[in-house]
């Protein structure tokens, strides 16, 4: 799909409910949220998440803090797996060309606003973007503690020491750490926070982004957020420094060697094929390279 | 084939024309109208009103019907739908005491004042299915009693209340009562926002739980001490009037456990209340409801074993249903990225493995 035929959907404009669906005054409570959470960077804020049109876990979350800080000037870009054509960004972005009637676009540089799910576009951000991420679990001390009453405490007292005695624990055992998403990252040396179900291929991404990061955890009832400029450290140890995955081989179709590749399993011999998992990315590429060739 | 993998728009929008037709089925066949839900499957309606959090019988039918039966998908639907309406405030405290009763009975008096009140109930039906129901047709009627109910009936707890037999329920008007929709649920959890928790919660789970307690996991040796269903008034104080006016009508059920409870240094031994309330004909929601708020109560009443239905981070977290369904389903969504890098990570660890392995052989 390309990104004219995503530009301009039909947008009808839904009547009977507010602008962006959700009422203003469950806007202002969002937006005082988030206002705490970017005054806190990598504070988990409670807030009272609504009941959206769609599942708990199709990204209420992220649709909630768009929903409260989207206005008709904006463009949108939403992306799934580093797409724009999957399934939810497809629906998600339809969401909001119906309600908010925004125009939409598959451009990383264009969107004011973009809403992602498991990635960070390839596309450096810059000053003035907002990203906005679907949080399945914002808790990182999540699978070390069952218990929100605790693991309240336990960043109060910024007692980490559990998180780095399992980071310790994989390397004992596999001789590396062996978490590959939702990596943890510290924020500005206070809290332990984690980045989504991005690839820790992503983390860097998120130290000193100059964009606004906004993340908002629908079902679980809690926003935090990252300012632009924010020191964002994965964690790791002097002598396992984080490292990020890498590929032998570079996109089927673009030829980057540069981004985080999705393997396609072309057939049932073991025959695969490495694409970028960023469209618009491996689009942009190619357009690039098309416009060398017709110029040579 | 790329393409196919990543899915597209156009697939979703064929899917919801199929979705459509499928709903509807085959056109031969009458389409149900929303007062035959409403009149006909009364307690899905109950049900999806209780869960769903809203008291509108059309909209609870109508979501039944867009989700072709399927009972949380309704629930969705119509809690999708509430979130949406404008809060007026509050309503008055519902007075259950003078419920025009259609229902009443207990477990822990073989007669009491009022009387026991079967009213519509399966209890004692024989589960043979009926197989003049398969026709059309069928016009059961059943008479009216010659003498009206007593305006109102005394309850069992109110009985054992005079007699300081059981824990006096605690009313705190001085601050307004919470509403878990509108604040983030935080622990550990008033009894109010517990309450509307588990008046919401779904139906199975908190029976499942209800049930693992009366099977020795956190044992509140409950007794029904009462059930009551029938109409109550709704009052709201509007703020222009400043007095209580009657908006309508509505039908709740009402169940009253009372527990064991063995005393400690500073309380005697009494009974203790579990409380449970529903939209409708919701009488195992209603009980599974009071069972699992009393043993909520175990850590107050110290006597917390661990059991999970005595765990209020637990069982809050996930008794609502749409949130489970949602995370739980959200797994069809597509993962391709973290599958990938969870592929990358275990190449890397078998790739270690076998170098150890092969050095080892080595060394050997």
């Amino acid at each position: 799909m390309n990104a004219e035929s995503l530009e301009g959907e039909d947008r009808p404009g839904h009547t009977g409910y507010n602008y962006a669906y959700l009422d203003e005054q469950t806007k202002r409570m969002l937006r005082r949220a988030l206002l705490k959470a970017v005054a806190i960077p990598g504070y988990q804020v409670p807030f009272a998440s609504r009941e959206m049109p769609m599942p708990y876990g199709w990204g209420t979350g992220g649709v909630q803090v768009t929903a409260s800080i989207i206005g008709p000037s904006d463009v949108l870009k939403v992306i799934d797996q580093g797409a724009d054509d999957t399934t939810n960004a497809v629906s998600i972005r339809k969401f909001f060309a119906n309600t908010a009637q925004v125009t939409t676009t598959t451009s990383s540089e264009r969107a004011t606003i973009i809403q992602t799910r498991h990635r960070v576009p390839e596309t450096a951000l810059s000053d003035g973007q907002i990203l906005v991420y679907q949080v399945p679990i914002p808790e990182p001390l999540r699978w070390l503690e069952a218990r929100e009453s605790e693991t309240r405490k336990m960043h109060a007292l910024r007692e980490y020491g559990v998180m780095h005695v399992s980071l310790y624990e994989d390397i004992a055992h596999h001789g590396r750490i062996a978490k590959s998403y939702d990596y943890p990252v510290l924020v500005e040396d206070a809290y332990i926070m984690r980045p989504s179900p991005i690839p820790k291929f992503d983390n860097p991404k998120l130290d000193n982004c100059p964009a606004l990061q906004l993340f908002g955890a629908g079902r679980e009832r809690r926003v935090y957020a990252l300012p632009p400029y924010t020191r964002v450290v994965s964690l790791d140890f002097e002598d396992h420094p984080f490292d990020v995955e890498t590929w032998e081989e570079s996109c089927a179709i673009c030829g980057a060697q540069d981004s985080f590749l999705d393997e396609v399993v072309t057939d049932d011999k073991g025959g695969r094929m490495h694409v970028c998992s960023d469209t618009e990315y491996c689009n942009k590429r190619l357009a690039a390279q098309g416009r060398q060739e017709a110029t040579a | 084939m790329y393409v196919a993998v990543k899915g597209g728009e156009r697939a979703i929008e064929n899917a919801h024309k199929l979705l459509a037709e499928a709903r509807r089925g085959d056109p031969e066949v009458p389409e149900l109208s929303l007062p035959q839900i409403e009149q006909q499957l009364s307690l899905a309606v109950d049900r999806v009103m209780t869960e769903g959090s809203l008291h509108d019988r059309e909209l609870a039918a109508l979501a039944l019907k867009q989700a072709r039966g399927d009972m949380i998908e309704a629930i969705f639907l119509v809690r999708a739908y509430r979130t949406t309406l404008p809060r007026f405030g509050a309503s008055e405290p519902l007075d259950t005491d003078n419920m025009a009763i259609r229902r009443r009975v207990s477990a822990t008096y073989k007669d009491l004042p009022g009387g026991q009140i079967l009213g519509p109930t399966f209890d004692y039906t024989h589960r043979l299915l009926d197989f003049a129901l398969a026709e059309d047709g069928v016009h059961p009627e059943a008479r009216v009693a010659d003498d009206p109910l007593p305006q109102s009936m005394p309850r069992v707890t109110g009985l054992l209340d005079a007699e300081g037999l059981i824990e006096s329920s605690e009313v705190d008007d001085s601050r307004p009562v919470a509403d878990v929709t509108r604040e983030a649920e935080s622990f550990p959890a008033d009894r109010d926002a517990r309450l509307q928790a588990l008046a919401r919660g779904d139906e199975g789970f908190l029976l499942a739980m209800g049930y693992s307690t009366q099977r020795g996991f956190g044992n509140t040796h409950p007794f029904a001490g009462e059930i009551r269903m029938g109409e109550v008034a709704v009052e709201f104080i509007p703020e222009e009037l400043g007095f209580a006016i009657e908006i309508g009508e509505i039908t709740v059920t009402e169940c009253e456990m009372l527990n064991q409870f063995k005393g400690s240094d500073t309380h005697a031994p009494k009974f203790t209340r579990g409380y449970g309330l529903a939209f409708g004909q919701c009488e195992r929601k209603a009980m599974s409801m009071a069972l699992v708020d009393r043993a909520l109560r175990a850590r107050e009443l110290g006597e917390a074993s661990g059991a999970p239905a005595q765990d209020e981070e637990f069982v809050l977290y996930h008794s609502d249903n749409v949130q489970a369904t949602g995370f739980s389903e959200h797994l069809k969504l597509p993962h391709y990225v973290d599958f990938q890098s969870e592929l990358s990570i275990l190449r890397n660890l078998r790739r270690d493995h076998d170098t150890k392995a092969a050095r080892k052989e080595a060394a050997e």
